[in-house]
This record gives C-alpha cells, structure tokens and sequence, in this order.
C-alpha cells in the first residue's frame, strides 16, 4: 500500500510538472476575449489558421464589455467589442482600433405558427415591444402591419442581454434613433437599464432562451439566428421599404460607410439609407496595445488578423457577414504600420 | 455529520517533553498550515473591502436600499440582487425544510431498516452532485415543466394573488426557488435523519407507552429532543443556499428590478456576479460588484455565526443535561 | 400521507439521475475524449482540452492544499486541541467551508489574476485549493481523533519523537480514513464552477501551460448549455455525466472505506 501511494505520487507530480513545461514544445498561443456577436465567423478563422499554421488563437465570448475591460487590464492579447471606443478614449488608453468584419443584429421570436419573415414591425412598434410598452402580441399596434398574420392573444417576453453588449450597444443605438422616447427613457448603451424582460448571457444566450420561452422576442446577430432556424423579424428601413436581413441588405448597409473619415475608425452603422439597406448593422472591431511587449506575439496577431482579411473573406460570407472592403483593409495596415511599436520600431512593415 | 466545535473528549494536550529540535519544528510547522485558514479568511475580507471602497465611498448606506443598476449612468445598488437572493433561499427553505422532515422521519420511524439505509444512501449520494448539473437539468427540463404545466396551473388557480401574476416563461424567481429546495434537501434531510437516530429509545417507547401515537412521538419527542440540531442544520442549509451560483444563474433570469411576481425574472447577489464580474468595464461598476460580493460575504458570515453559536449552545446545553 | 411525500422528494431527485444520465450518454464516443472542440456548426469534435484541464487543474489544487490541510489537521487534533488557537482556527475553517465559491474566485482574481495580469491555471488550481483545504482539515482532525490515545501513548513511551509518532504511526493508522477524506474533498471541488470562471477562464486548445488560460469542463458546460447548439448542449450533458459519475463513484468508495473502518475499530 505504502508503495503505491509513493509511485501514485511521484507520477502525479510528473505529470503536473509536464503540463507546466510543456510551453517550450508547444505552438505559440493568442488570447482574445470579448463580443459574441463575431464568434461564429471568429471561432471558424480561428480553427482554419490553427490547421494552416498551427498557431493558436484563442478567443473567449464574454460580451463587448468584457473585451474592453480585459484588453484594459492587460489581461488579453486582444479584446473584441462591437461598440467602437471614441477615438479620443482609443488614445487614451494607448490601444489601436479596427474593424474586423461587419453584421446585422436581428429580431428573433417565438411564436406558434410564425416563421421567419412572417412577421413585420416598424422602428416605432421595435422600440414599443422592447420598451414594454407593448405587451401582446395581438396588440394592435403589431396586428395593424401585420394583416393576415395570426397572432395570439399571449404576453411578449422581451429577452435582453445580461452583461455589457456591444450587440446591445447597436440595437440601441438604432431604437435610439428612431424612436424619440426610447432616446428619452432609455438610450443608448452596451447595457441599458431595459424596463422589462430577461437577461441572458451572450448572443448564445439570447437565442438559447428565445428558443425555450414561448411568446419571447430578442435580438442576436444575424449569424445565430441562421444557426438555430430561428423565426426573424422583416423591418422597415429609412427608405420606406421592408427587409429581410441577409448579406446582401447588411452589405447595402454598409456600402454607402466612409471609413476614411473616421477618428481610429469610429463608425455606426444603423438607420443606414438605401433601398435594400436593413436598418441594424454594425461593425465589429478589434482592440490592442500599440506598444507591444512581446515581438512574437505582435507579429503572430497582426499575420492572424492580416490573413483573416485576406483569405477570409469567403468564410465570412457564407455565415452571413460582410467582409471588410478590400481599401479599408489595406487603411488598417497602413494603421498598424505607423502605430503598433514594440520597443519603438515598428512591428508591421 | 454536525458541526464539530470541541476537540475529542479525553484529548492529550502537548506533552511538556517536546524540547528536541525536530519535534518543535513539527509543532510550529503544523501551527503554521492551521493558520492558513485565517489568513486565507482575512485576506478575502481584506481584498473585498478594500476593492469596494470606491463603491461605498460613492453611495454609502445607500447602496444596500437602492435598487438602480445602471452601468450606463454609473448609479449602482444592492437590493435588487439581496431581494432575489433572500427570496430564492426563502422559497428553498419553506419547501424542502418541511419535506426533509418528513423524509427524515419516514427514514427513521417508517421505512425497513433495508430501505432506509437504501433511500438513506441514495439522499447522501444526491447531495454530492455538483450545483452546474442542478442548473442544468433545471433548465433544460424544469424550466419547460414549469412554463408548460406548473406556471399556468398557479396562474390560473392563485393568479389573483400578485405572486403567481405574469406570463408563464418557465425561468425566473420561483424556478430559481425550486431548484434551490432540490439542492438543499438532501443536507437538511441527512443531518435531521442524524439527530433523529440520536434520540435515545427509552424516550419514544416512555411515549409510546403512554399510549401517544407514532406522529405524536415525533412530534413531542424526537424533534423536540434534536430541535436544536435540525435548527443548525437549516441554518446551515440556509447559508449555503444563499451562496449557491451555478444551480440559480441558469434559471433566475438575470433581470435587475424588484418585482412582486414570483413569475417574473430576478437576479441573486451570486448570479450577478457569475455574469457580470468578467466584463465589468469602468472602475465604478467593479466596485460596486465587490461590494455586492462583500454584502453576500457579510450574510453568510452572519448565518454561519448564528449557527455555530446555536449548535455549541446545544452542546453545552446537553452536556449539562447529563 | 407521509409515504408519498418522501417519495416525492426522492423521485424528483432520481429523476435528475437519470435525465443527466439520458442526455448525457450520446455524447460520450471515444473522441470526446480525445479531440478537441470544433467551432459551432461543425460537426464532430470533443472536449479532451477541458476533460484534461479539469484533471490537472484538481491535481495541481490537491497537492497543493491537501498536504496544507493535512497538517493543520493534525496540529488541531495533536497539539493542543481544545487551545484558543484551535478553537479559533476550528470556528474559521467551518466559515471558509460555508463561504460562497464565487467569492473565493473573486478573491484569487484580486491577488492573481490582477497582479499578474492574465487568466492562468495556477489561480484556478489556487482558487480550488482554497476549496480543498477546511474540508482536508476537517477529515483529517476527525479521523485522528479517532485513533485510540493509547496508540500515541505507546508510541511516546518507546521514546519516539513526536513527529515520527504522528507521521509515521498514526497516520498510517488512519490512513484510509485519511485518503477517504481527501477523495471526498477532490471530488466536491471537481465540479467547482464559479472559482474558475475568474481565474482559469477557458480556452479551445489542449493545456499546455498554467501559465495561460486553461480548459476545464465546468465553464464548459456553462458556456455550452446557455448555447442554443445542439450539438454542444449534449456535450454539455456529456460532460455532466463524467463529473456525476467521478463524483457518485468518488463518494461511494469513501462510504464503503468508511462504513469498513468503522466496522473494523467497533
């Protein structure tokens, strides 16, 4: 007994030794952290340049607020948020902004018998239902746009996020525009004090609890929705028209963007005109420290992200998100070759 | 299993003899990990004070009545999530302390001594089952139990009550509730099944004997006999219920708000925390968090405190009875 | 009356068995434990990253707060039991056992993560072994206290030094009791979530260093059950399993030593 417990110990200890040694003959590894709302395509681009290189980007869906937060604290390579920092905070905090990749935030229910599409609401019905303000289904309101469409006579559970958004930051930003008294009451904001409804963590989240409760509407990025077949909601936009949300009309969203003149890219997207435009895109950015301290990763992130650019682009739209223009690009290079430093020389050339 | 607070009766206090060199190096070696635990104590209370200072700076008392959250205007306060959680542990406690009772008695007076060392095992068994599965099952099949069924059978039956108002989503306050009663039955049932044995026989037959019947027992004898064994142990149960994160955030509904309804989503001090310590961006917001994180430190201390004294009053109670 | 009122609450607690058992055993193949996850939508995959994770992370958190643990435990029962030290750090122990996990990771977040400045595996095997250590003490005083005095006695009276009376005499005495006790406290702490949600975070690739984020099952299973993916609910399920069945077979094996000691020291 006596011996099995040395020889049990001494091969623990091995092991734990090995798991802590191991760095030296393991690939180099990146750690990101922040918004869901990018993960789907993320954790793709992720996975294929793990197979193509073998270096490990790792990336955790803790909200917009948690990749500022983290990137802040130095606790991540890098952080991920949908809503942009304004080029004065950007640097402040000695960090380098840019857009990775742009999609739509979208109105998902659960309703019996409605399907994706079915159902219709203006900007000031949107803003009523999440505002609690409209608290049935067959509101009048809701039944008034939607002629022919069977309604049931059920409550609406309006499902939130939990934590910091930049998914929420768009969603509001857009009610905030085209509704006056949600810009009253309740504003912009990655998290918004929402009068009525349930909070879930992430985008996940948000679908994972529209596709349990019944009579639920929430928001997610277009890209979750596809996933889980999920009913989405048509929306009018600037023009007058009803869209469905899909490439094509996140892309119209954000033809007419002018990223040149933009402050460390600070750019929105929502309330976009265009006939085909659907109303709610964002785009989502990536945060880092323009002096870097460690040569090696600088470099793995820059290649990571530059290859993303170049060789994602086909990924990114079979999931439904809209590639950065190939101009923009070549601006956030240009970007990273006159800020990111590392030990006052410049990391991309 | 009830809480120790004394050494073993007839322990040998240290020997005068240990002079030699490697026997004192023992001695303050083993003095030295025992220490640990309060260091380890005073180092959380230390970190949670210090980091909520900018919190309890900015609002002061007001932060445990305040029921704002708002990261977005930075106003902050405690009583939405110290309501959820004291309603969620009290709706814990008034279903499973009852039903552990009489789970303890039916082991005790009823069941086969097979079957009870059986269901016995089975209780202890259960109660070492992490809270993430409780969550889980919670959510996946609870939840659609009580939006399908439970909900609008309440709703309907008791909806005049501003308890049971609201649409039926199967999340929220009293699913969180619910499955907190689930987690803590199986502690509160073995500890009470533990004191029930422990009433000497002589006591239920002298009962018995002038002719009361089985309940009447248990009623003026055996709990009466082990109440202040079973009262530490809800006390405990009820600590631990006011801690419990992973069984609660996946049901609770994570909503900032007092609501009447038990229908309606909520948020305890410890879901709160699970969702919003990582991503908590301006400095303001951390605070408040830890202060949260202190608050819900403080009513554990405070409930593990009570419970302590209680049981050791008991202890010396009856060691005075003897 | 009371008959179905028991069996109530024994059913609804059987019923979590088996619908973790249900759900969950789809989803153990031999590649959940050897591949690693595949981002949602993509079929296949598994959790090796977190099953080994998890394990480690337990190991790690064992060695360093069981033999903490043990010894504490030891100078509470050896050395001046009924002392104030004692009692003091006695009273302690049973709070840090009843302190919430949640504040024990936010607490190694605020002397770790902060001052270092990442997510590593080390303050999740620190956050656990704050978890591992007041249940170690107590096993450990309570299954000495059961070693008969006269064994001691013996022990001092051939002129042995008190360490090698303790280390070597008693504790093999107790020694089942002893393990019993630690396997108890490992199992508890392997179904942590909350400690490691702040401290090791999570991560898609095989550990390879505590100096990073590191997988582990629980946030796992948080991350993957609030999905709306099917697939990565049932591993979720899957992995509910393995910690169900770890921990069911951990606690069984220490009833039967247990209930054997007694039988045998009776």
């Amino acid at each position: 007994m006596q011996k099995f417990f040395r020889i049990a110990i001494v091969f623990a200890t091995t092991a734990a030794v090995l798991a802590v040694s191991v760095p030296a003959l393991g690939a180099k590894a990146l750690h990101g952290a922040g918004a869901t709302f990018p993960e789907p395509i993320y954790a793709v681009w992720m996975y294929k340049y793990n197979q193509l290189t073998g270096v490990q980007v790792d990336y955790q869906g803790i909200g917009s607020s948690g990749g500022i937060r983290q990137i802040k604290a130095r606790t991540v390579d890098f952080g991920g948020s949908d809503a942009p920092l304004k080029g004065p905070e950007v640097r402040e905090a000695g960090l380098v902004q840019f857009p990775m990749v742009i999609g739509g935030v979208v109105p998902i229910c659960n309703i019996n018998g409605i399907e994706a599409g079915q159902l219709r609401f203006t900007p000031e019905v949107l803003a009523g239902v999440f505002a609690g303000e409209i608290g049935y289904w067959d509101d009048e309101a809701i039944t008034g746009i939607n002629p022919g469409v069977a309604l049931p006579n059920e409550p609406i559970t309006v499902v939130h996020r939990a934590e910091g958004s930049g998914t929420t930051w768009i969603f509001t930003n857009y009610l905030d525009k085209v509704s006056s008294s949600w810009h009253e009451k309740i504003g912009t904001g990655k998290i918004v004090p929402w009068p009525v409804g349930v909070g879930a963590k992430g985008n996940p989240g948000v679908a994972n609890y529209v596709q349990r409760v019944n009579g639920s509407i929430g928001y997610v990025e277009y890209a979750y929705a596809v996933q889980n077949d999920m009913p989405y909601v048509m929306l009018r936009n600037q023009d007058g028209k009803y869209v469905s949300p899909s490439m094509e009309s996140f892309q119209a969203a954000a033809a007419s963007a002018d990223w040149a003149n933009t402050d460390n890219y600070y750019l929105v997207l929502t309330d976009q005109p265009g006939e085909g435009s659907w109303p709610i895109v964002g785009a989502t950015f990536i945060l880092l420290y323009a002096k870097q301290d460690d040569a090696e990763t600088a470099v793995e992130m820059l290649k990571f992200f530059d290859w993303c650019y170049d060789h994602g682009a086909d990924m990114a739209v079979e999931k439904d998100y809209v590639p950065i223009p190939k101009n923009v690009a070549d601006m956030v290079r240009q970007t990273w070759a006159d800020e990111i430093r590392i030990d006052g020389a410049p990391v991309w050339k | 299993m009830v809480e120790r607070t004394a050494a073993r009766p007839g322990a040998v206090d240290a020997a005068p003899r240990d002079q030699s060199r490697p026997d004192a190096v023992f001695k303050w070696l083993t003095a030295a990990c025992s220490l640990v635990v309060i260091v380890i104590m005073g180092g959380i209370f230390f970190e949670l004070v210090r980091n909520s200072g900018m919190a309890i700076r900015e609002f002061g008392f007001s932060f445990l009545t305040s029921d704002a959250w708002n990261p977005g205007t930075g106003e902050f306060g405690a009583a939405s999530s110290v309501y959820g959680t004291l309603v969620s542990t009290a709706i814990a406690m008034v279903i499973a302390v009852p039903l552990s009772i009489i789970i303890a008695v039916y082991l005790v007076e009823v069941a086969r001594p097979r079957a009870s060392r059986f269901i016995g095992g089975a209780i202890e068994l259960l109660a070492a089952i992490p809270s993430i599965i409780y969550g889980m099952w919670g959510l996946f099949v609870f939840a659609a139990l009580m939006q399908d069924h439970v909900q609008p059978f309440l709703g309907n039956r008791l909806g005049a009550l501003p308890l049971f108002q609201g649409p039926p989503m199967g999340i929220g306050m009293l699913t969180a509730g619910l499955i907190l009663a689930l987690m803590v039955l199986p502690f509160i049932t073995a500890v009470t099944r533990d004191v029930l044995m422990m009433v000497p026989p002589v006591l239920k037959e002298s009962a018995h004997g002038v002719g009361s019947t089985m309940w009447e027992a248990v009623r003026f004898v055996s709990l009466k006999y082990g109440r202040r064994g079973i009262v530490g142990a809800v006390f405990l149960g009820f600590g631990r219920a006011l801690g419990e994160t992973m069984a609660v955030t996946f049901v609770i509904g994570n909503s900032h708000g007092i609501s009447d309804s038990l229908f309606s989503a909520g948020n305890t001090i410890a879901s709160s925390l699970a969702n919003e310590f990582n991503e908590a961006s301006e400095p303001i917001y951390l605070s408040s968090l830890f202060a949260l994180a202190l608050v819900l430190f403080g009513i554990t201390l405070a409930f593990q405190t009570i419970a302590h004294h209680w049981v050791a009053r008991m202890q010396r109670l009856e060691a005075g009875d003897r | 009356m009371m008959v179905p009122a028991a069996l109530i609450g024994i059913a609804v607690l059987s019923w979590i068995l088996w619908e973790v058992i249900a759900r969950g055993i789809g989803a153990i193949t031999p590649a959940f434990f050897t591949e690693l996850p595949t981002p949602p939508g993509m079929e296949g995959g598994g959790l090796g990253n977190a099953i080994l994770g998890t394990a480690l992370m337990t190991l790690a958190a064992t060695l360093l707060g069981a033999p903490v643990g043990l010894l504490a435990g030891v100078f509470l029962a050896e050395f001046g039991p009924s002392s104030r030290i004692a009692t003091a750090v006695r009273f302690t122990t049973n709070l840090l056992m009843g302190t919430p996990s949640i504040i024990i990771g936010i607490f190694v977040y605020a002397i770790i993560v902060l001052p270092i400045g990442h997510f590593s595996g080390w303050a999740g095997a620190v956050a656990l072994a704050i978890l591992i250590l007041p249940v170690v003490m107590r096993t450990t005083e309570d299954m000495l206290n059961m070693v008969p005095d006269e064994l001691r006695e013996s022990g001092l009276a051939l002129g042995a030094p008190r360490w090698r009376v303790t280390l070597g005499i008693i504790f093999r005495a107790a020694k089942t009791g002893l393990v019993t006790g630690l396997l108890l406290a490992v199992a508890r702490v392997s179904g942590e979530t909350a400690p490691l949600l702040f401290t090791a975070l999570n991560s898609f690739y095989w550990p390879q260093s505590f100096g990073e984020p590191t997988a582990n099952l629980t946030v796992t299973i948080f991350n993957y059950a609030m999905s709306p993916y099917d697939d990565w609910q049932q591993k979720a399920w899957g992995a509910s399993l393995l910690i169900t069945v770890s921990v069911l077979v951990a606690a069984v094996l220490a009833r039967f030593v247990i209930k054997d000691r007694k039988g045998r020291t009776a």
